[in-house]
């Protein structure tokens, strides 16, 4: 449980807003032309780091928008906060 | 067996103070070379070894654990053991570790207080009727004790639930496994350990697992914080910390690890001699053999591996047990307390080879292996020695999320996860 900094609303409880998973997996160009493997590896594998990982959140219980975020996992202490289609954080 | 327990090892104890018994499991420092590693000395770890001493005569083998064994997800289950799955691949894996923990205490010689007090499903709207019948009778089909109460056979077998029609989610009815019950969680981790550790398997502790040497398409050992360990088979049961080692690996895995949470009250007379479930409004309970109230809650609903868990979790399943049991309205909890635990897409563990040879994998177990450990060993070490899934795991394996032939246990489960 922590605080999330909304780049829309501010500072919200972590309550207010669900996570959508690991960030910057893109969706294949050519679905039709994936392998198997190539699903599996878009649909279902996962980086699940144990320290600063890329993830999606979206203000679900409040203005519901999505947005990024670094944080890291074995202390849940938030590095960064950005908007959708912005670049990631270099460090 | 050297040391083995009973009546009259306790008696001739007794005349010393209990101040002569032998250490149940020695204290080895790690050897170079191992004909196979098993990293995470927890309950599934732990029964692997033993599995693989015992039924593949595999004595040259060391269990690696970071911690201390049981430390992790073995110490801070629920201690539910049950075998009410929906699917005919789970059904089969469960129930195979049911027969196991029937008579696991007389195996182990170590009393594992395996308790078949029955595990109860509440449902509480008409889809969880239609999706707990459902489930009886593919659990009958299955050769699986189960059976459908109604609202009043609901409040005779457990009278202190409050059966009103009149709360927000009221009991609408039941299933019940009679041969579901509960153990004594560190017991199995300790059975297990000095069983193996008798057959000559050595239990290193305080051994962290930092990288895995492999050449293209082969493991050739583990480097420790005590050294460099070789081997050529290694068994990974790291549960909630699967992805980092599948990470030193260069493996990805479709796992995603969470904070699971439960907590305990203060220790009361006996109340509740069952094992109740809820689905709808996820809260279970059961109470343990010292008095205290054993109560499970639920995830977060992101990646985290601090071992804590949100409070607004915990505050929602204890919603949820007042009302359905006022009784414990004045009761005060004591201890609260989180595992990670690693979930699969479909909610059914891994017990699979990989691509990489040599290289186990036994995971994704989420929010309900404690139930699975003797079988999970079992199956586990039959994969390992023999190179090749047994017919109750093959289901199990890695490669079904590139088949999309998934074991689908979300929401048929019996819980929610």
């Amino acid at each position: 449980m922590f605080l999330i900094n909304c780049p829309y609303c501010g500072e919200r409880d972590q309550s207010e807003f669900s996570c959508g998973g690991e960030a910057h997996i893109v969706r294949p160009k050519q679905p039709t032309e994936l392998s198997d493997d190539q699903w599996a590896e878009y649909l279902f594998m996962r980086k699940n780091i144990k320290g600063v990982q890329f993830e999606r959140w979206n203000h679900a219980h409040g203005c519901r928008k999505w947005f990024n975020m670094v944080r890291d996992t074995s202390n849940d202490k938030i590095h960064a906060v950005y908007k959708m289609g912005e670049k990631p954080p270099v460090e | 067996m050297k040391n083995k327990y009973s009546i009259f090892s306790l008696i001739k104890n007794a005349f010393s103070q209990h101040e002569n018994w032998k250490q149940a499991w020695g204290d080895p420092e790690p050897k170079r070379e191992y004909e196979a590693i098993i990293i995470g000395g927890g309950g599934h770890g732990l029964a692997t070894a033993y599995y693989l001493a015992k039924k593949h005569n595999m004595r040259n083998i060391a269990v690696l654990e970071k911690g201390w064994i049981g430390g992790g997800n073995t110490g801070r289950n629920t201690t539910i053991i049950r075998s009410n799955y929906l699917w005919d691949a789970s059904a089969g894996l469960y129930d195979h570790a049911l027969k196991i923990w029937e008579n696991l205490s007389q195996e182990l010689n170590y009393n594992v207080m395996f308790s078949q007090r029955g595990v109860m499903n509440l449902a509480h709207n008409l889809q969880d009727v239609r999706d707990l019948k459902r489930r009886t009778h593919a659990n009958r089909l299955n050769g699986i004790d189960a059976v459908w109460l109604n609202t009043n056979q609901v409040k005779e077998f457990c009278p202190i639930i409050n059966t009103s029609p009149d709360i927000r989610y009221p009991v609408l009815g039941g299933t019940l496994q009679r041969r579901a019950g509960t153990a004594r969680h560190d017991a199995v981790a300790w059975g297990y350990a000095r069983g193996a550790d008798e057959m000559g398997v050595d239990i290193i502790q305080n051994c962290e697992v930092i990288g895995i040497k492999r050449n293209i398409d082969q493991v050739e050992g583990v480097e420790t914080s005590k050294g460099f360990i070789k081997t050529k088979k290694i068994g990974v049961v790291a549960a909630g910390h699967s992805s980092v080692i599948a990470n030193m690996a260069g493996l990805k895995l479709p796992l995603e690890s969470k904070p699971l949470q439960a907590l305990v009250s203060e220790p009361v007379k006996p109340i509740i001699d069952t094992v109740v479930m809820s689905n709808a409004v996820h809260a279970y309970v059961s109470q343990s053999d010292k008095g205290e109230l054993v109560i499970g809650a639920g995830t977060d609903a992101y990646v985290s591996y601090t071992q804590r868990g949100s409070h607004d979790v915990v505050e929602g399943t204890l919603k949820a047990i007042l009302e359905l049991y006022p009784i414990f309205s004045r009761m005060k909890m004591l201890r609260q307390w989180g595992g990670i635990v690693d979930i699969c897409p479909d909610a059914s563990p891994i017990i699979s080879k990989t691509n990489i040879k040599g290289l186990y994998f036994n995971c994704g177990w989420g929010t309900g292996g404690f139930k699975a450990t003797p079988g999970s060993g079992d199956l586990f070490a039959h994969t390992i020695a023999n190179d090749e899934p047994h017919k109750l795991n093959a289901a199990f394996n890695l490669n079904r999320f590139v088949s999309g032939d998934l074991v689908d246990e979300h929401g048929a489960a019996a819980v929610a996860h």
